[in-house]
């Protein structure tokens, strides 16, 4: 294939659908009053970050990073509890045919379960607080990060074990330093997913069963018939969730450079 | 030093279940390889060869019969008894240096002790400059030259190499047998080679024990009494080329025998 010249291709689509847009509220093919235009939101999204000068325009204004912080405290601790629970947990039930036994049937019952369908149960609890938010954050990161670490266990080449084992390497030593690093990979995989439901599992919590953060303000600028600051709010969300991303890639790249040479072979 | 064989098997039989049906993989095998003495077990892909070696190894357990190393039954692996795998099976997470010094490293030995063997065993494979090179960054021979040197660094009482050349290629396994006649004329190990390679059967070992197909059973030892040391050039010898017809019949005859009962099995059914 001959090599594309390097211009930002990604940029194509982006730029294809602002326009559209653009011209969709332009042009009126879409019902007035209920779309904004790029234009707008961009307007509102930058008052609603900075402040305004003028008096009192929006109760938004100035308010994006108390919010942003809010949710991305909520979604870290979440994720934090849930990596810390389910990695080791998944670890165990790929290691142990008693713990597997024991724990994955009902994991396996659980899992099915959406996170919105937790909503009642989660404020019934929790009420409206934070627990109830990191309840749900935690719980819907928990699974896609416990099934991969117990896949990635499972998935050790039998050669590695016999080899550790004929090195002298006890059954703990053979989880710290063979099936762990082989499940590195597979772990990395669920923490990805898992950030992508802790987002998920944020803006939900927010809607209803916390009063402030992210998406606390969706839920209320839509009320108010605030479809600029929805749409901004959205795309924080997504800037924000792929950040978040972007972060546990790098991290996975440099622990697992050995992996990135076995490609290039 | 003992007069108890370093590895022994006894009336050793091994079955494998397989859906249903049993598989016989290795009937009545009885062997035993004396310290400092370079056996080769020599058959057909499928003859249970690579079964015998894991139960020495302690992989596996034999379904009836005795295995014994030094004289104690074996139980779990054990870095007395190193393996080199065909698939070199290392960490593909550590460096040459982390792959060589896992053994030691494991069984705790203090760095400062390790460290200076591991550099003289690094050397004697012809891997130094490589040491802080990960695995995928390694030819195939590299490879298995960290294989072997892993198992070299624990010294172990017993070699086992499971057919430790078969996925290299030609050039490449010819050096590396002559790397492991040196590394043998320098340690003196006692070891078990498992191979499907006539040549290479012959060119390595004292011993020669020819398997037959499934179930495998020691069909006939041969004495290699080429002596040593030897080089690669041993292979065009006429000693050599007449044990080469020697083995080169009994392996025929068993395939034929192999082929005729097929034949009749399938008549049968």
């Amino acid at each position: 294939m001959p090599a594309l010249p390097r211009v930002p291709w990604f940029l194509l689509l982006p730029a294809a659908f602002v326009a559209l847009w653009h011209f969709a509220v332009a042009e009126r093919w879409v019902v007035e009053g209920i779309i904004p235009a790029p234009a707008q939101v961009l307007d509102s999204w930058r008052t609603w970050i900075f402040g305004s000068t003028k008096a009192m325009l929006s109760p938004y204004a100035g308010t994006w990073l108390d919010n942003v912080a809010y949710s991305t405290r909520r979604v870290l601790q979440g994720f934090g509890i849930a990596a810390a629970v389910a990695i080791p947990l998944g670890l165990m039930i790929g290691w142990n045919r008693l713990v597997a036994r024991l724990v994955d049937p009902s994991i396996q019952l659980v899992r099915p379960v959406p996170i919105t369908a937790w909503l009642p149960f989660a404020i019934a609890v929790f009420g409206i607080y934070d627990a109830s938010a990191l309840f749900l954050i935690g719980l819907g990161a928990f699974f896609p990060i416990v099934v991969n670490a117990t896949h990635g266990v499972r998935d050790t080449n039998l050669l590695l074990l016999r080899a550790a084992r004929m090195m002298g390497a006890r059954p703990v030593t053979v989880l710290a330093k063979v099936v762990f690093p082989s499940a590195l990979p597979s772990i990395f995989t669920g923490l990805r997913l898992g950030i992508g439901v802790a987002w998920t599992a944020v803006i939900v919590a927010e809607m209803i069963a916390v009063k402030s953060g992210l998406g606390y303000v969706l839920w209320d600028a839509y009320y108010v018939g605030r479809m600029d600051i929805c749409v901004a709010t959205m795309f924080s969300v997504g800037i924000l969730g792929f950040v978040s991303d972007r972060v546990i890639l790098v991290a996975s790249r440099l622990l697992l450079r050995w992996r990135t040479l076995e490609a290039l072979e | 030093m003992s007069t108890l064989p370093a590895i022994e098997l006894k009336h050793v039989r091994k079955e494998f279940a397989k859906g249903e049906r049993r598989v016989v993989a290795v009937e009545d095998v009885d062997l035993a390889v004396s310290h400092r003495e370079f056996v080769a077990v020599l058959g057909p892909s499928g003859c249970g060869k690579s079964t015998l070696l894991n139960m020495v190894a302690g992989f596996e357990r034999p379904t009836s019969g005795r295995v014994l190393a030094g004289g104690t039954v074996v139980g779990e692996p054990s870095p007395r008894r190193a393996v080199v795998f065909q698939e070199p099976a290392l960490f593909p997470w550590l460096s040459v240096l982390g792959n060589v010094v896992f053994g030691p490293k494991t069984q705790g030995q203090p760095a400062a002790e390790y460290r200076a063997h591991a550099a003289q065993i690094i050397d004697q494979v012809g891997l130094s400059g490589f040491e802080s090179h990960y695995p995928a960054e390694l030819s195939g021979g590299m490879r298995q030259r960290v294989g072997i040197a892993r198992a070299l660094i624990m010294r172990p009482q017993v070699l086992l190499m499971d057919e430790p050349f078969g996925s290299l290629d030609a050039q490449t396994r010819s050096l590396m047998q002559e790397l492991l006649l040196a590394v043998w004329e320098s340690h003196h190990q006692t070891v078990l080679f498992i191979t499907h390679d006539i040549e290479e059967a012959l060119l390595l070992a004292d011993r020669v024990c020819v398997m037959t197909a499934r179930p495998g059973r020691i069909k006939k030892t041969i004495n290699v009494d080429i002596p040593r040391p030897r080089s690669i050039e041993v292979t065009t010898s006429p000693e050599l080329n007449r044990l080469r017809r020697e083995v080169f019949a009994l392996i025929r005859e068993e395939s034929q025998r192999a082929a005729t009962e097929r034949a009749r099995a399938a008549a049968n059914s």
